[in-house]
């Protein structure tokens, strides 16, 4: 039998299933072999904060979500063409996303009568009307599975729980994805149990030989490499991302890295990440809690190591005295924020926009901290570099604020070669620096940044002592002269006013837009994508994107007044837009959704468009 | 080189030819604790015992959280760092994990090490990172002008409890014992020699070292530690650990020894009564902790006797050394980082 072959320009497909169906495995080989195979990507997964939620229940479903192109793709998607349903709980819990017309694969062997109680099907919606809407593909994948792996010397359970690689395997064969990676990824994960690792390679197989011979599927689909700037390409995921920013900082400062943290959903991947390159000279250590972790960070940056800490909301909620200590004693300190839905433990596994106030002024007293914010997953490499580059030169704690969209997100990134990577190297003080040339004066600040000099431990004559109460200006003794506490209250603000960053670059095709889009964050991809659908319709819209949320690039203001109207969504309730009012008195249009989800790029585009049909 | 830094507390922290004396370790700050405040002949005791080890001064550093005690590294001609309250210990162990060669000093007092900080406390000390912590005990929140601390006896009248406080303290030397310290120890502000003694074994010690020092609040807690200052009560009542002497005190015939109670734990009995052989005879190196928890709780609950000295020192490999052999084995098993191979790392592709 010849089967047809269909080109597509973009795919989104949905693989959904139990907590333990190993969806989220199932995700990321996918993902590998559309990197491998050149295609633009962008990932969604979506899990629940329970590790095994109980078997075959809506709140246990997890999903991973890819969208892949032959051009380059900003998101990952706002409906799926394809949705992999391992169970009826898969099912019921995506369905509403799915448009008419798309595909769905379901396992039918988890369609039971019990299963399908559990999630208040009263009938199998495989097997009445309910699905006419959608194109159904019906098959038995674990007992395919089950069958194809007749005679290993593996248990029923064994061969049953392979069905996520024969689901891979189908679809693999379905969108003409390379197999050698997973084939060579199945064995190095099964390599002390290699009867399981032969088990894994055959049901991937059976799925792929499952596409061409069944007649359940009469169409493949060829989605053509995408044409991106030349270079070299990885896939990499915001936490990786953002760990490897972290060791190129060290490499690039010559300090070596020391990270205290304490494990939190969703930024444990950062954890593990640095604690994978010791022979980077990295030291991590797991502290008792949130505020060892930054207390540990901070000490060691005193003894000049490069002090990062990384956590959620509610880690920097608890670490908020230490990152005062920071501004206090002006040491350089990395707090990384992946955020996530507040308040309190809110929806750990959720996306959110909610800290950026947190960040600006969650401390007691005048306590002022740069601010940034990577747009999209691989973003978080160049960003984790400019926090470090701006704690390095201003002897200043940094927020760097990701968040759960970013960190488990991925997307293809063109590895730079190390070359690019800024300068960020800092000299340590080793001669006195007072008038008399005998004694050092800790608080004597560098005319142009504002800095203080940075002397080590260890280092002969420049012995000092530095610590949270107030500081004479210059010797750093301590001080309650009021005068001199106005003075290094404003002087700590004025150093942070006064940071370098770049100019606010607006992207207005034609110079000719009234409304400008603006966003800060991961609200990037679907911002600009939104921002493409209405251009494509003959709407006139310009976009903008702040990195630096403190301080502000200094056209700021001259950029917002030139619009008759900004449009700023948030996944808060404006926590920007209030920032932004307060500074500029320019009358901001907040768009707010707080679903612990991504913006959708059509949803933005009908803002965006009713923005301009208000004038 | 776990094996060989087993004792040698400082042998990463490089030694200096000068000759030093009290005068180099005092800073030029004005010292502003209350006048006869315990921490005077602490600091004085402090700076007078530096010049023994003969460390490069700039190779020292002292780290402290909020309190009375916690001023001193002010007064220190030493790197140093006042923290935030009940956070030194974390903060010393981030230092000292990554700076082997720093003579890391924590200071701390009862409030701060044991109420808002109890948590860095324990684990800073199961986890045996190269640090010495100086714990002045005075039984009394000072700074904050007189409520009563996790130290004070049941029933302390202060500020906040006119009515007597309701919580049992903690004994600082059992609770550092059940953290698994390697080394504890407790010694007096008064007695000078004994501090000198117990500070000289603390620095000695590879890992972290915990010694609670009593020390008088002249001003909202007087005479907490008389009994064991006053020449008519002192010897009667202060058990003077020595590893590998017999644990005996008291004078004439209100000479007393400690043996190993049938009912399991130490007891207190009268010399007289009690043969030679049945004495403990202390042993600060014992593996098990056991009796040296025991003997932290003769104190219990009053001033009948009280244990000063030694209790525990034990060798186990400090948590920086193990961490700084982690990254040697990292780089020698895989070689150095690289960073343009780890940024090219996985599966790649290229795009002319």
């Amino acid at each position: 039998m010849t089967k047809q072959v269909q080109q597509l320009d973009r795919v989104i497909i949905r693989f959904a299933g139990d907590s333990g169906d190993g969806m989220q495995l199932t995700g990321d080989r996918f993902t590998a072999e559309t990197a491998k195979f050149g295609n633009d990507l962008s990932t969604l997964p979506n899990f629940p904060a329970e590790i095994r939620a109980p078997a075959g229940t809506l709140p246990g479903v997890s999903s991973f979500q890819l969208h892949f192109a032959d051009h380059d793709i900003l998101t990952p998607g706002d409906a799926p063409n394809v949705l992999v349903a391992m169970n009826p709980a898969a099912l019921k819990a995506n369905l509403g996303d799915l448009p008419r017309g798309a595909d769905i694969i379901a396992n039918t062997d988890e369609f039971t009568k019990r299963n399908l109680q559990k999630v208040g099907y009263a009938t199998n919606p495989l097997e009445d009307d309910s699905l006419a809407e959608w194109r159904v593909h019906s098959l038995p994948l674990t007992s395919l599975t089950v069958k194809a792996l007749e005679g290993f010397a593996i248990s029923k359970k064994d061969a049953e729980r392979a069905k996520n690689m024969f689901a891979l395997g189908l679809l693999s064969w379905l969108y003409h994805r390379p197999t050698e990676a997973t084939i060579k990824f199945l064995e190095a994960k099964f390599a002390k149990k290699p009867d399981i690792a032969k088990a894994n390679v055959a049901a991937f197989q059976a799925g792929w030989n499952y596409g061409e011979t069944t007649e359940s599927f009469s169409v493949s689909y060829e989605i053509k490499p995408a044409t991106l700037a030349p270079g070299v390409y990885r896939n990499i995921s915001g936490n990786q991302a953002l760990a490897y920013g972290l060791i190129a900082a060290s490499v690039q400062s010559g300090l070596p890295l020391f990270l205290g943290s304490y494990p939190i959903t969703p930024a444990s991947d950062i954890l593990h990440e640095l604690s994978k390159h010791k022979r980077f000279g990295i030291r991590t250590f797991q502290a008792e809690d949130e505020i060892a972790g930054v207390g540990a960070a901070l000490g060691a940056a005193f003894g000049g190591a490069l002090g990062v800490t990384t956590t959620s909301g509610p880690g920097v909620a608890l670490k908020a005295e230490t990152v005062g200590l920071a501004v206090a004693t002006e040491l350089p300190l990395i707090v990384v924020d992946v955020q996530r839905a507040g308040p309190s433990t809110g929806m750990p596994t959720k996306t959110e926009q909610t800290d950026l106030l947190m960040a600006m002024f969650g401390r007691n007293g005048e306590s002022p901290v740069p601010v940034v914010a990577p747009a999209t997953p691989s973003d978080c490499f160049d960003a984790a570099v400019e926090a470090a580059r701006i704690a390095l030169a201003y002897r200043t704690p940094v927020m760097l604020l990701s968040d759960g969209y970013l960190a488990n997100g991925s997307e293809p990134w063109r590895v730079p070669e190390v070359s690019e990577l800024p300068d960020i190297s800092v000299e340590f003080t080793t001669e006195p620096n007072g008038e008399d040339g005998t004694t050092y004066l800790p608080f004597k600040r560098d005319p142009e940044t504002l800095a203080r000099p940075w002397a080590v431990p260890g280092t002969p004559g420049l012995e000092h002592r530095i610590g949270g109460i107030e500081k004479a200006d210059g010797s750093g003794n301590i001080s309650y002269d009021p005068n001199n506490h106005d003075r290094m209250v404003r002087l700590r603000q004025a150093k942070i006013d006064g940071i370098d960053v770049p100019p606010l670059e607006v992207d207005d095709e034609d110079g000719d837009a009234r409304v400008l889009v603006l966003g800060w964050g991961s609200t990037y991809g679907p911002i600009a994508a939104a921002v493409r659908r209405v251009r494509k319709d003959g709407g006139k819209v310009a976009q903008a994107h702040l990195r630096h949320l403190n301080p502000l690039p200094a056209n700021t203001g001259d950029v917002l007044r030139s619009y008759d109207r900004v449009l700023l969504p948030e996944i808060n309730l404006g926590q920007l837009a209030l920032l932004l009012r307060a500074r500029f008195l320019v009358d901001v249009i907040s768009y707010n959704r707080v679903r612990g989800l991504p913006f959708k790029a059509e949803e933005l585009a009908g803002v965006i468009q009713d923005v301009i049909n208000s004038d | 080189m776990t094996e060989s830094l087993n004792g040698k507390g400082l042998a990463l922290v490089p030694k200096t030819d000068a000759k030093q004396s009290l005068k180099d370790f005092k800073s030029d700050q004005e010292v502003r604790w209350c006048p006869g405040c315990g921490d005077y002949a602490i600091l004085a005791a402090v700076q007078s015992f530096l010049p023994e080890l003969g460390l490069r001064r700039e190779n020292i550093v002292f780290v402290s959280g909020i309190g009375c005690s916690s001023r001193f590294p002010y007064y220190m001609n030493t790197y140093g760092f006042h923290s935030i309250h009940g956070r030194a210990p974390a903060i010393a162990t981030g230092l000292a994990a990554s700076r082997p060669d720093l003579s890391v000093w924590v200071i701390t007092g009862d409030g701060d090490a044991l109420s808002i900080g109890g948590n860095h406390l324990i684990h800073a000390l199961r986890r045996n990172v190269n640090l010495n912590i100086l714990l002045f005990n005075n039984r009394i929140y000072g700074l904050t002008k007189g409520q009563y601390s996790p130290t004070s006896e049941i029933g302390k009248i202060t500020k906040s409890t006119p009515m007597g406080s309701l919580d049992k303290p903690f004994n600082p030397i059992s609770l550092a014992l059940g953290a698994e310290a390697g080394f504890v120890a407790r010694t007096i502000d008064s007695d000078r020699k004994h501090l000198h003694s117990v500070l000289r074994e603390a620095a000695a010690h590879r890992g972290t070292s915990l010694v609670e020092i009593y020390q008088n609040c002249n001003i909202f807690n007087d005479g907490a530690f008389d009994a064991l200052k006053e020449p008519e009560t002192r010897d009667e009542i202060t058990i003077r650990l020595e590893h590998g002497q017999p644990i005996v005190f008291g004078t004439g015939e209100n000479e007393k020894a400690v043996r190993l109670s049938p009912q399991g734990g130490v007891e207190v009995v009268r010399r007289a009564e009690v043969a030679e052989s049945e004495i403990l005879v202390h042993d600060a190196h014992r593996p098990d902790p056991s009796v040296a928890f025991a003997l932290s709780r003769l104190d219990d609950p009053a001033f009948e006797h009280v244990p000063i000295g030694i209790f525990r020192s034990v060798d186990r490999p400090a948590y920086d050394t193990l961490m700084s052999e982690q990254l040697e084995q990292a780089a020698a098993d895989k070689g150095k980082g690289q960073l343009a191979d780890l940024l090219l790392g996985g599966d790649t592709w290229r795009i002319a």
